[in-house]
């Protein structure tokens, strides 16, 4: 029984941590301001490995496992959510999806780029029409025998990664057919970015996130090969589950990333802020505030840590994800607020890192599976 | 090119330090220590010069067991292997004791290059590399922001106050490095990895031939006596402009011996 970090594992994040603080930190503020995507970060990003930091060597990642990737979302979190997102949405949703139903010409083709950070790959699952509930997809794709063609139609609603100036791809799910049970067949196909047909929608404007790149997509008889089929044609719905149950352990990492983050800046400022002749840290109500922050960082680091250890066991952990995923995002939330009421009216200006975090928190609960889709799965698994 | 960098394990300049009051020496036990910041640049110096030129890069670190941290750290950037003098005898060793150990440890790597940081953060006296390169007899090109390897010739831009000098030297040479040299990188996981495995020597005095009496307390060439804590920073001269603030600001430079 231990939940102590191996020598490896302590570097990475130890590495992670001081590129956050002296790279992210500096910089984040004026991106954030700006609603730019952060360019150079990914580069130095991708020159230190993490973009391939879950995946086997010989396809040309670092050697980690799927828990180094959560450390790493988990350090960067801890400075800022837009970074973490970008490289948790690259990797959980762009890269794994090819890496691990990808015929090896399509990883051939893909990985190298994607896993060096020089390419982003989105994932295109959610539409305007649906998202919780995948089985409603209405975007269609039909095979054009004659030409070996998939042509798509439909659109996709809310994709991170998806129009960068170096987004190379968008895995997209559609209806490919019907199954004999009358259900819709799914199936998951590669549109590679500037595809005719393939449109991207201007970036949304989002009340937080605001350095991650998030569109609307629309296919218009967009044509692709048909060995762009991604994985088994009707496995689709199969494998995104798959995708998703791994990815609530990363977005936990990054919850607890964040609500951690609150922890530091909060400590920081109960320090440094005088009222009453005093630090504020001083006060009973604001070393509670703290002290129960803490107690939440620290619980949701827990609960992903251990959905992480069953994965890479081999074991079930749908039901440990998803409470991780749950607790960790809304420890999040509730990190956030109180961080916010330490700082005071500071904490309301743009210019505080805390301020960020407030309006980066809430996502957290609503992305790759609501608060209450967790419940779901949570109470399903418990068999009622 | 066969490239030596020293490496020195260092309180973190960026957390509160402390002397040590039964002997007046850095606290090391209470601090977070790390890689001597300066030599980060000399790190990377050294694997920017492999990858043009190929050889092979070795880190040199004197320092206690606890060191082997920094220098698993340091390895995990790239360099091939390490070597780790460590003496229960050399505590308390003045620069000049030293650069005496380093210069035997060097005796023994057959190197072309030496590269160090122009300072270490916790003794900043500077003559490290100095003393070093006379005891091996070898050329020092010192506080460089820019070097050159072409073939067995070496050319530095040193960074001086008012600008640069060039300087050139054949290897083997010492070469200390500033800041402004390159933008060291982050170990990779790979490198994190890989460092696991990579050789790491360690030398004794005796290995060195060097003996105890000669560093250490004991052959310290100089000695604190004595160290207080740095008096709280007192209230600042405020200077309200009624016209004359111009003349005022430089007056008190002067009497503060700032200009
Ligand atoms: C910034 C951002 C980035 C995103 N990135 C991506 C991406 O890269 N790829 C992608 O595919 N998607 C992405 N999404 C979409 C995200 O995953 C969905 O928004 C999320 O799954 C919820 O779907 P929805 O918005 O359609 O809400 P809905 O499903 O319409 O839910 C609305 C409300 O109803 C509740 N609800 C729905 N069904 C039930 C039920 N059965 N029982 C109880 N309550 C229910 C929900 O919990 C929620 O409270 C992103 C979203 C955002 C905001």
């Amino acid at each position: 029984m231990d939940f102590r970090l191996s020598d490896e594992h302590e570097a990475l994040r130890e590495t992670v941590r001081e590129f956050a603080r002296e790279q992210v930190a500096p910089v984040i503020g004026e991106l954030y301001e700006k609603h730019a995507f952060p360019y150079d970060l990914i580069r130095q990003m991708g020159k230190m490995g993490l973009f391939g930091l879950p995946f086997p060597e010989d396809q040309g990642g670092m050697g980690g496992d799927y828990f180094a990737l959560c450390l790493a979302l988990e350090e960067l979190a801890r400075i800022d959510s837009s970074v973490a997102i970008t490289l948790e949405a690259a990797v959980s949703l762009g890269a794994m999806p090819i890496h691990r139903f990808g015929t090896p010409a399509q990883r051939a083709e893909w990985l190298p780029r994607l896993l060096s950070g020089e390419a982003l790959a989105g994932f295109g699952l959610t539409e305007p029409g649906t998202g919780s509930d995948a089985g409603g997809t209405q975007t269609r794709a039909v095979l054009d025998e004659a030409a070996g063609e998939w042509v798509i139609n439909g659109s996709k609603a809310f994709i991170t990664n998806s129009g960068t100036d170096i987004t190379a791809l968008v895995t997209v799910t559609a209806v490919t057919g019907t199954n004999p049970d009358g259900s819709k067949e799914l199936s998951t196909i590669i549109v590679p970015s500037g595809t005719p047909g393939f449109h991207v929608l201007p970036a949304y404007s989002k009340v937080g996130w605001n350095c991650s790149d998030t569109h609307e997509l629309a296919f218009d008889d967009c044509r692709v090969p048909a060995a762009n089929l991604l994985g088994a044609r009707g496995r689709g719905f199969a494998q995104f589950l798959q995708i998703l149950d791994e990815g609530r352990i990363a977005i936990a990492a990054l919850s607890v990333g964040l609500a951690q983050g609150c922890v530091d800046e909060s400590l920081k400022y109960a320090h440094e802020r005088q009222a009453f002749g005093q630090p504020i840290g001083n006060f009973q109500a604001v070393q509670f505030m703290i002290a129960d922050m803490e107690m939440r960082a620290h619980t949701a680091r827990l609960a992903y840590y251990d959905a992480a250890a069953r994965m890479l066991a081999g074991q079930d952990f749908k039901r440990q994800a998803a409470i991780a995923k749950l607790y960790a995002s809304e420890a999040a939330v509730d990190n956030a607020r109180y961080a916010t009421q330490v700082h005071g009216g500071y904490g309301f200006m743009n210019e505080s890192a805390v301020g960020r975090f407030w309006r980066d928190a809430k996502i957290l609960e609503i992305g790759e599976g609501t608060s209450e889709i967790q419940r779901m799965i949570i109470a399903r698994s418990l068999g009622v | 090119m066969n490239i030596v960098v020293l490496v020195k394990q260092v309180p973190d300049s960026g957390a509160e330090r402390n002397l040590t009051s039964d002997d007046n020496t850095v606290d090391r036990g209470s601090a977070n220590n790390v890689i001597n910041e300066m030599d980060e640049y000399a790190i990377e110096e050294a694997l920017k010069i492999k990858e043009a030129h190929g050889g092979e890069v070795t880190i040199l670190t004197m320092g206690p067991d606890r060191a082997t941290e920094s220098i698993r750290k340091a390895l995990s950037m790239g360099p091939d292997a390490a070597v780790h003098v460590v003496d229960d005898a050399l505590a308390g060793s003045c620069a000049v004791a030293t650069s005496k150990v380093l210069a035997a440890a060097l005796g023994t790597l057959n190197a072309d290059l030496i590269l160090c940081g122009a300072e270490s953060t916790d003794g900043r006296v500077q003559v490290l590399p100095h003393m070093l390169a006379e005891r091996l007899g070898v050329a020092a090109l010192t506080g460089a922001r820019k070097l050159t390897v072409d073939g067995a010739s070496l050319t530095a831009e040193r960074q001086t106050e008012e600008g640069y000098e060039v300087v050139s030297a054949a290897t083997p040479a010492v070469v200390s490095v500033w800041d402004t040299i390159n933008e060291p990188r982050y170990p990779s996981f790979k490198g994190i990895m890989a460092a696991k495995k990579k050789p790491v020597r360690t030398l004794s005095l005796a290995d060195l031939g060097v003996s105890a009496d000669e560093v250490g307390f004991a052959g310290a060439t100089s000695a604190v006596v004595e160290h207080s804590k740095r008096p709280p920073r007192s209230a600042g001269t405020k200077i309200t402009d009624e016209g004359t603030a111009g003349t005022q600001l430089v007056e008190y430079l002067v009497t503060e011996k700032f200009v």
